[in-house]
């Protein structure tokens, strides 16, 4: 019998299994950041341990970072405190860190892919859920928790059962208006925001293979959102152009190598999968969420669903409990619904493409009166980018704040919240209860549906756009 | 990490499905530096009425006094949904929790418990619902885990759960896992010695 993608880098990576013991994994790269790591790096210092491979460790500040300024001092006194414990951290322990202002500074899953340290069949963690998302270049990536960040800094290793294996097939192509947020929002929603847990995932089908690697990026990153911890696509021409020349990435005759062994890296014809899952990616229209999970969501021609529509009681209350929150009513059309602001960015839609989108709805457009609207590119790089493409002229001419890179209003941990009782078109990861502010109210979807959604002031279909 | 065998505490009850690390433990709470301290910001916005955390709010079941003391937790479906942060299960051990019982956990929140010598106990959710049943009709029961037995006694309910035999083993055992993967030295240096040089060293 054949192998699974994932099971082929799993099996590559098992350095040893003892009787009655989880096998340990070989980890291949390791991603730090302020939040998770303090904890991870203390707990190696008071056991008087080192961090076994600095070489394969690469360090960045994205979660609780200005979004206004590079100052530290534009930071909380929290937030300054976490950001020098990563600074003397990464020092100590001799981890590259690119911090604030540095060229290559960025959210932690846009910087990984854009220097080359993420490649294909390689392992990869960090302490964030959104992990997943370096499994669109075919590598086995994975959140963890800090114990674990620990471990994998002690040992560069993780004791890690095998998952059950899950494929998901998008037949035929996007429509015009339809991007890979669209196709993950709408699996999510076949999926409900549990269906994929305990499953490493691999997307495949036309519709996967014609996005570029942002597209996928934007796909695999959200795998997490369906419970499922990992989301790998098999790697192709299209990994191998982007990967190619990138700063970390292998030259020459270790390229060629590692080409050679990147083009293996598919599911078998004869593999066998633990759960199938197909859709008819050419049927999907924009998409956005209703509720307060990513499963609670729906196109932007339907309707806000009705607790009784849900033959399970939990999730009747799942969807009484979100409507309240929200303030929608059942049956109530999505579209038209007034919004208070505009959030672009984040690791799920914060790189070049995304902009590049979203600036395509926006020319020559203006943001509609009383609409707060941020542009937060995910990395400096994806700043500079977008500026060369005058992009950003674009934004602010519309009428867009247009920010320094950070994570910012997905996770509202630095100063970037929305106000209590706001509604937010958001293209975020996460919809959850005062996930982007205590009490604000967010509907995720697409960078262009999103920019739709700003000159309109209202939820929109980007489809009247184009 | 704390050890667990058998535990018997007063079981709370939090009716709601996909409870998720942002309610567990906002986003304002990750700033700490350190592991200590997080049980006081446990479930803040649905414990307290104000954001300074001195207006307990009396709806929510952890302040009602026939929970006070309570170390286990129960819920719905798909505990621990969201991040991967290790302040939620941080937060559960801090404020006294033991134990959670829900028919399922998200992935990252279940290994970061189990870590933690918090115990996810997965038990179906019919056995969980006649859980719910008695706990509403009668406030403060105990329910007693056995993690040696691997059962959970809940007045006349009695439900058998699995787990990982390893996971199991650290636990009943408190073993820290790096110290157990570090007396593997010699088998991950053969395996760094056999890596092709394309994935040897990242920069």
């Amino acid at each position: 019998m054949g192998k699974t993608l994932y099971e082929k880098v799993y099996d590559a990576h098992v350095v040893f299994q003892k009787e009655g013991e989880l096998p340990t994994i070989y980890i291949d790269r390791h991603l730090v950041h302020e939040v998770t790591s303090p904890q991870a790096f203390s707990g190696l210092e008071a056991a008087g341990r080192k961090l076994r491979r600095p070489d394969l460790t690469l360090a960045t500040m994205d979660h609780d970072i200005s979004t206004k300024s590079l100052e530290l001092s534009a930071c909380s006194p929290m937030a300054q405190e976490q950001i020098t414990t990563l600074m003397d951290n990464t020092k100590k322990f001799g981890v590259t860190l690119f911090p604030v202002g540095n060229d290559n500074q960025g959210i932690v899953h846009i910087v990984g892919p854009q220097v080359g340290f993420t490649l294909p069949g390689t392992t990869l963690v960090c302490g964030d859920s959104h992990t997943a998302t370096h499994g669109a270049f075919g590598a086995l990536a994975f959140g963890i928790g800090t114990s674990q960040v620990e471990h994998v800094m002690a040992t560069q290793t993780l004791k890690q059962g095998k998952l059950k294996t899950m494929k998901i097939e998008c037949k035929g192509s996007l429509q015009k208006g339809v991007y890979a947020k669209d196709l993950i929002l709408a699996i999510i929603g076949k999926l409900t925001t549990a269906g994929g847990t305990g499953y490493a995932v691999e997307f495949c089908g036309q519709a996967v293979r014609e996005l570029s690697m942002e597209g996928r990026m934007t796909l695999s990153n959200m795998a997490i959102e369906f419970g499922a911890p990992v989301g790998m696509i098999a790697p192709d021409e299209t990994t191998f152009e982007y990967i190619k020349g990138r700063m970390y990435a292998p030259k020459g005759e270790d390229f060629d190598k590692a080409l050679e062994y990147w083009k293996t890296l598919k599911s078998d014809d004869d593999a066998v999968f633990d759960a199938v899952v197909e859709l008819d990616a050419s049927a999907i229209e924009p998409q956005l969420t209703w509720g307060t999970n990513p499963g609670q969501e729906c196109a932007i021609t339907g309707c806000v669903p009705a607790p009784e529509s849900f033959a399970d009681p939990v999730q009747a209350k799942s969807c009484a409990d979100a409507l309240s929150y929200i303030d929608l009513k059942p049956g109530q059309k999505l579209a038209g619904t007034p919004v208070d602001l505009v959030f672009i960015g984040s690791c799920t839609n914060g790189r070049i493409e995304d902009f590049r989108a979203a600036a395509q709805i926006l020319k020559g457009r203006k943001v509609a009166a009383g609409i707060t609207a941020l542009a937060v590119p995910g990395s400096m790089w994806v700043k500079q980018q977008a500026e060369r493409e005058g992009l950003d002229k674009i934004f602010k001419d519309a009428g867009f704040e247009w920010r320094l890179p950070g994570c910012s209003m997905c996770l509202a941990m630095n100063d970037d919240r929305a106000p209590a009782g706001k509604r937010v078109a958001s293209t975020s990861n996460r919809n959850f209860v005062g996930r982007q502010g205590k009490g604000s109210r967010t509907h995720l979807m697409s960078p262009a549906s999103a920019a739709a959604c700003a000159v309109t002031g209202k939820l929109t279909d980007v489809r009247e756009f184009l | 990490m704390q050890k667990f065998t058998v535990h018997e505490g007063v079981a709370v009850p939090l009716d709601s499905a996909n409870i998720d690390t942002d309610q567990i433990i906002p986003k304002q709470f990750l700033l700490a530096v350190s592991r200590k301290g997080f049980g006081v910001h446990l479930f803040h916005d649905w414990r307290y009425l104000d954001d300074a955390e001195t207006k307990p709010n009396p709806e929510f079941n952890l302040n009602k006094p026939e929970y006070k003391g309570a170390t286990i937790l129960v819920a719905r479906d798909n505990f621990g949904n969201g991040s991967s942060r290790e302040h939620a299960p941080w937060a559960l051990t801090d404020y006294g929790f033991r134990a959670v019982i829900a028919p399922s956990f998200a992935n990252i929140f279940n290994n970061n418990a189990l870590g933690n010598g918090l115990l996810t106990v997965k038990l179906t959710a019919d056995e969980v619902d006649q859980i719910f049943k008695v706990l509403t009709a009668k406030p403060g029961t105990k329910i007693k885990i056995s993690l040696e037995d691997m059962t959970v006694d809940c007045d006349t309910l009695h439900f058998s759960f699995e787990l990982d035999p390893f996971i199991r083993h650290c636990l009943l055992n408190g073993l820290d896992n790096i110290s157990l993967t570090l007396q593997h030295e010699d088998d991950i240096a053969k395996f760094e010695s056999s890596m092709p040089a394309w994935e040897r060293c990242a920069h």
